[in-house]
């Protein structure tokens, strides 16, 4: 029974690995080329397992940032995390702690997004969703293992497009995300504001500031509209 | 493992960690209010945005609405190919395909 569900997880995930793919060899491409090690990359994206945060920060650690600010903004970068697990909160929070616990350590915005359209239609499934989890966690740390064994090779990561390897994740998620009226205007909205607050505050408070108050609009919009 | 980047991995764990444990570990028994969910069901398509304008629309804290800036330009095609395909490998593929393209012209 475990293992069933956990293959099911599994290959539920394989759109996620072709993903993180692409995306962990860039990754390791330039976390080589900001000075990390086939090992040191290895080992922190096993034990970060955050892409964007960590593609941040090795953008931050090759302009020669800080320890405080390269993990101070990891850490903004991650806190949208905490509001996806509380929105996977109402569905598994009869789990143990011992499984929250190794859930957690494993959302991502891909593994959430696919666990939370899972669960639309599908009962909560612990194996599914370790098994989801551990084979997306792999992927990453695989292919950004890889990237930094070749990094050495690529003297000009942007000149292969791997620059663009982020962004083009966040379009292919954001369509994915985009399901009627009321989310294309939150998400105009949070690309809006983000703009703004990126150009007029000062550190990295865009992001947040962006989620919440769209998100916000977004349920005044639906209780308008009388949904 | 170099001890500056060990604990650097770390620091960066150890945030990376908290804010996706804290609310299924320490507010796993309360139950949230119908609109909270209806607000917490925005989330992911609000960050996605947040995080993708300033990739696209800034260079550095300036507004920058150019043809020269590719990023802007290779999200077009990188936005048809998530609307046609509905698939993440092929719209990475796309979307970093179409940047080297325009790296290679611009």
């Amino acid at each position: 029974m475990f293992w069933q569900g956990f293959v099911q997880g599994s290959k539920t995930a394989i759109p996620i690995v072709l993903g993180y793919f692409p995306l962990g060899l860039a990754f390791g491409v330039l976390a080589k080329d900001a000075g990390l090690n086939v090992w040191e990359t290895l080992i922190m994206s096993f034990m970060v397992f955050a892409g964007a945060g960590q593609f941040i920060a090795v953008g931050l650690l090759k302009a020669g940032a800080t320890f405080v600010t390269i993990v101070a903004t990891t850490f903004l970068v991650n806190l949208r995390l905490f509001l996806m697990g509380m929105a996977l909160q109402p569905k598994i929070k009869n789990w143990s702690k011992l499984r929250l616990g190794i859930i957690a350590a494993e959302i991502t915005d891909e593994t959430f997004v696919v666990a939370s359209d899972h669960y639309s239609d599908h009962e909560p499934s612990w194996p599914f969703h370790l098994g989801l989890n551990v084979t997306s966690h792999m992927a990453w740390v695989i292919s950004s293992g890889l990237g930094a064994s070749v990094g050495n090779l690529i003297q000009d990561p942007a000149r292969f497009g791997l620059n663009f390897a982020l962004p083009a994740m966040f379009i292919a998620l954001l369509v994915g995300q985009i399901k009627n009226h009321t989310t294309l205007i939150v998400a105009v909205a949070a690309g809006i504001i983000s703009l703004w607050a990126r150009t007029v505050i000062p550190g990295n408070w865009h992001i947040l500031l962006a989620t919440v108050v769209a998100a916000s609009l977004g349920v005044v919009i639906a209780k308008w509209m009388g949904k | 493992m170099d001890g500056q980047i060990a604990l650097l991995v770390i620091g960066m764990a150890v945030v990376s960690y908290l804010p996706r444990a804290l609310p299924l570990l320490l507010l796993n028994r309360v139950e949230f209010p119908p609109w909270l969910v209806k607000w917490l069901s925005f989330i992911p398509a609000a960050v996605l945005a947040a995080l993708l304008a300033p990739d696209l629309f800034l260079n550095g804290e300036e507004l920058y609405f150019s043809v020269g800036n590719i990023y802007l330009v290779a999200a077009v095609p990188t936005f048809v190919i998530a609307l046609t395909t509905k698939s993440m490998i092929w719209t990475l593929l796309g979307g970093m395909g179409s940047f080297a393209l325009l790296q290679l012209f611009v």
